[in-house]
């Protein structure tokens, strides 16, 4: 009797259930990562028919509306179902045990954000089957092209985005309430890992303008079906307002896809350079200014709408001063490695490539915040260039980081380092000759968002989309990676990584199926 | 030289005179001076920040790659155990913040001159439409004739679908340039009929959206006569790709004897509407008309895209009531993407084209519609 009570808390469910029902955090983080690959995988695969049908001026392959619904539904599914769920899943595994926490705060709430995600994109992906065709306004959908001028598809893209909205306002009030109430005894917050931290400020961030967007598809649907002129010039609407309100979403959530990165990073660095964190308060107090800002740039996409010069003179010095703690940051991550011990194992290849292509990425982002000069930038192939440069060598190359970093954790056994090279190095060099390119066909004067383009263009677009199939037939080696992994290799120590620090690391490998029941000692937990 | 590393040099070589037999042009780097002073400022703030960053980037990477290459275990280094310093990080703290304050100044200077619309010597109002633009010159004279005329994509269907081979401004090429004079304050307004889009033409470092319900402002003097080249920026539909923006910067006489041709071609036209036609030559203009206005949503052989763009192929409004498809055409269809082209086509333009679709893909109506009557309907509306 005592033996299966036990049974039933101590150990998972069988077959199917155990996913459906299961309210464990380590089950939850799997699910996520697992459904972030997926739409990695699928996001990906429309990556390849937009380089496949810019690969030569001309249309070849797909007529300018598919073309326009693949940049949209590549956007959305990138940006809301790889790399948001791929961060909420790494918080779902990492943050209970950095913390010392049993699991997360909210466990059932936990399971129905995760539940209510494949739900949302697969009626979002389903548009692409209907009459009217997917959504094609691009992934901004800027009114009147998405509310008069929309497909039918338009309401079921808005059902979409409220659940995600919605599952993300819970993860997030999730994670603080974990973060806030089951740190164990001696976890200050100023000895929380940096993960911990960038992820908790994530989340503030997340509930703050997630209901902004869920307002602005609101009004985008009262528009179609209810007679409201919120964005329709005709009826005495205000078409930039749609921007305004989106981008006061909009940047934000850029933030939200890059803090949680940042953690990662911070985590990854010191364990590889067999060194402290240098500057880890500096790095807490640049986090939480780079959050604030973000809240008062949102214009900065909005130069050429014809704002008052004010507007633009605000808006442009604002942006520039988040060059200062992103700034400290890298800084920060160099000092680290300087007089470091240093190994580089996949995640620290990740990492460094990290630092050194995001810190591009800001470079471009620099310059684009200068108003006059993003007149020319602005809406252009520079532009893709540099907001590619910020999430898939930036945010992407973060989660793969972490996924390498942590898989012998999770799996029990080490992944197969080779495997774990080649990949790191193609999708490095792969992912520099489909993004470099771009910032010189956006500086001659090509427009993003175009199926086709002029014959001055084609050169460094076919280099591009030769760049894009080798980096996107490089992710399958991460596939083939973890599945290996999975099912086994060397077995993994609790330590796994001789420079690694934090909580997690005091556990078995892989990790039981519930860990800290009882708090940690208090002197395992160190400064960071 | 051993034979591998011949190999790999026969290949550069090889590699390299392939691309430089590509034209010369498409290896273009770097943004445009352009031909005004606005752009020519707004240039050297980009190589200005550009510079900086490079001079960021060799510093912060070169010491990365230093620590890389000499603080490695295998090396046998031992890591220190500094990790913080408050001078440090104030220093690097202030400096960014001088920098930027370096790059805010001529930053301010150059915005602040792109926002001086005041003083212009031309008016053009210009609207977007999906997919073309209307450049309409606001009256110097209370007696001059409007000009305003639409500028429209010349690149052929057959070129864009690889049928035929591609011109040298392939799908940067319009029927009807913008004409403007060089040396002369041109002052841009920039609205929209329909969806967002933006007017830019990288030569004159001039980018504004065109926005419905608004009017905004920009301005170039343009300083060496010639054809400058731009495309629409702001995803817009279909055919957002194109919907290219040409505009001929002429000497002021030659501009002066070109706004005369337009004032004298605008009376005709208005004469125009009372001329008579043969079902042979309506066809012939309604199929141009079509093909160059209407195809791209209800495609060349009328079977649209449903449900967004109806065929007209056995509609039944294109093979029911004359009256009722003229007004569709003239009027649009509110709630839907059908513009209204009453005032984007001339008369005889649009009774051509109501000719062609109502005898066309398959439609037998057998009607022939004259100028006069679409002119009277819309003088009848007005």
């Amino acid at each position: 009797m005592s033996a299966a009570h036990d049974d039933h808390h101590h150990g998972p469910a069988k077959g199917l259930r155990r996913w459906l029902f299961t309210t464990n955090h380590k089950d939850i983080g799997t699910l996520y990562l697992w459904f972030s690959f997926a739409m990695f995988l699928l996001g990906g695969s429309f990556a390849m028919v937009i380089r496949a049908e810019l690969f030569q001026p001309g249309l070849q392959l797909v007529d300018p509306n598919f073309f326009n619904q693949m940049t949209t539904m590549h956007g959305l599914v990138m940006v809301f179902g790889a790399v948001m769920p791929a961060f909420v899943g790494l918080a779902n595994w990492m943050l209970p045990m950095m913390i010392g926490a049993p699991d997360m705060a909210l466990p059932r709430m936990n399971n129905w954000s995760f539940w209510i995600l494949p739900f949302a994109f697969a009626m979002l992906a389903s548009t692409l089957l209907m009459e009217s065709g997917a959504p094609n306004f691009g992934w901004t959908f800027y009114a009147p092209l998405s509310t008069t001028y929309a497909p039918d598809s338009v309401t079921f893209f808005i059902f979409a985005v409220h659940i995600m909205g919605a599952s993300s306002i819970m993860g997030s009030i999730n994670i603080i309430a974990t973060i806030l109430n089951l740190r164990a005894p001696g976890m200050t917050l100023m000895k929380m890992p940096l993960f911990v931290w960038t992820w908790l400020i994530t989340a503030y961030l997340l509930i703050a303008v997630m209901p902004v967007l869920a307002g602005v598809v609101t009004m985008m649907l009262f528009d179609i079906h209810f007679g409201t002129s919120f964005f329709n010039a005709a009826g005495g609407g205000d078409p930039v307002l749609f921007q305004h309100v989106f981008w006061f979403f909009g940047h934000p959530e850029v933030y939200i896809m890059i803090l949680p990165a940042f953690g990662v990073v911070s985590a990854i660095i010191p364990t590889f350079a067999r060194k402290r964190l240098f500057g880890y308060d500096s790095m807490v107090y640049a986090t939480a200014s780079i959050a604030f800002l973000s809240f008062i740039v949102w214009a900065h996409h909005m130069f050429t709408v014809g704002m008052p010069i004010a507007g633009e003179l605000f808006f442009m010095y604002a942006t520039m001063l988040i060059a200062v703690p992103t700034g400290v940051k890298v800084f920060n991550w160099v000092a680290t490695m300087f007089r470091g011990s240093m190994t580089f194992e996949t995640p620290m290849l990740f990492a460094i490539a990290f630092v050194v292509l995001f810190t591009m990425g800001g470079f471009t982002g620099l310059m684009l915040a200068v108003t006059p000069a993003d007149f020319q930038y602005h809406d252009t192939y520079f532009v893709v260039a540099h907001f590619h440069y910020v999430l898939v060598p930036g945010a992407v190359f973060s989660i793969m980081a972490a996924c390498y970093y942590w898989l012998p954790k999770w799996t029990g056994y080490m992944y197969d380092e080779r495997l774990g090279k080649l990949h790191f190095w193609l999708s490095f060099i792969g992912v520099n000759i489909l993004f470099f390119p771009q910032h010189f066909l956006g500086l001659a004067g090509m427009p993003r968002r175009i199926p086709d383009y002029a014959l001055q263009f084609a050169d460094f677009n076919w280099i591009s989309s030769i760049g894009g199939f080798l980096f996107g037939a490089s992710q399958l080696i991460l596939l083939v990676v973890v599945i290996k992994c999975i099912k086994g290799g060397k077995k993994a120590t609790a330590q796994v990584w001789e420079g690694a620090q934090g909580l997690e690391w005091t556990v078995d490998s892989p990790a039981p199926y519930h860990t800290f029941t009882t708090p940690p000692d208090p002197k395992l937990i160190h400064d960071q | 030289m051993l034979p591998k590393a011949k190999l790999w040099l026969g290949l550069v070589v090889a590699a390299l005179t392939m691309l430089s037999t590509n034209l010369q042009a498409a290896w273009d780097l770097n943004m445009t001076q352009g031909v005004t002073q606005i752009s020519r400022e707004t240039y050297d703030i980009h190589m200005t920040i550009l510079w900086w960053c490079v001079a960021i980037g060799v510093v912060v990477f070169g010491v990365m790659l230093w620590s890389i290459i000499n603080h490695r275990k295998s090396k046998g280094a031992v890591s220190a155990t500094f990790h913080e310093s408050v001078k440090v990080e104030i220093v690097w703290t202030v400096i960014p913040f001088i920098i930027l304050i370096l790059m805010a100044i001529p930053a301010t200077d150059v915005l602040t001159k792109a926002y001086d619309t005041t003083e212009s010597e031309l008016d053009i109002k210009i609207t977007g439409y999906q997919w073309r633009w209307e450049y309409t010159y606001l009256r110097q004279n209370a007696d001059d004739e409007e000009v305003s005329f639409y500028s429209i994509m010349s690149t052929s269907r057959e070129e864009i679908s690889n049928e035929l081979p591609k011109e040298e401004h392939y799908l940067l090429d319009v029927d009807k340039p913008l004409v403007i004079p060089v040396n002369k304050k041109v002052r841009f307004l920039i609205t929209s009929n329909d969806v967002i889009h933006a007017w830019w033409v990288p030569d004159f470092a001039v980018k504004k959206d065109a926005i419905p319900g608004f009017i905004n402002e920009s301005w170039t003097i343009v300083e060496e006569p010639g054809v400058y080249r731009g495309q629409c920026a702001e995803l817009c539909g279909i055919d957002h790709g194109f919907m290219p923006i040409v505009v001929h910067a002429l000497e002021q006489d030659e501009y002066d004897a070109w706004y005369a041709e337009q004032q004298e071609n605008a009376r005709m036209t208005r004469e125009m509407a009372n001329t008579v036609v043969t079902m042979s030559e309506s066809l012939e203009q309604g199929e141009e008309v079509y093909n160059r206005t209407c195809a791209g949503c209800h495609q060349v052989n009328g079977q649209g895209l449903p449900p967004t763009f109806p065929a007209l192929a056995d509609n039944a409004v294109v093979t029911g009531d004359l009256l009722e498809n003229i007004d569709v055409l003239i009027n649009g269809r509110p709630g839907t993407p059908m513009a209204a082209f009453g005032r984007q086509l001339t008369p005889v333009e649009l009774a051509a084209v109501t000719t062609y679709i109502r005898n066309s893909f398959g439609n037998t109506t057998g009607d022939l519609v004259q100028p006069a009557e679409v002119n009277s309907i819309i003088q009848a509306a007005q």
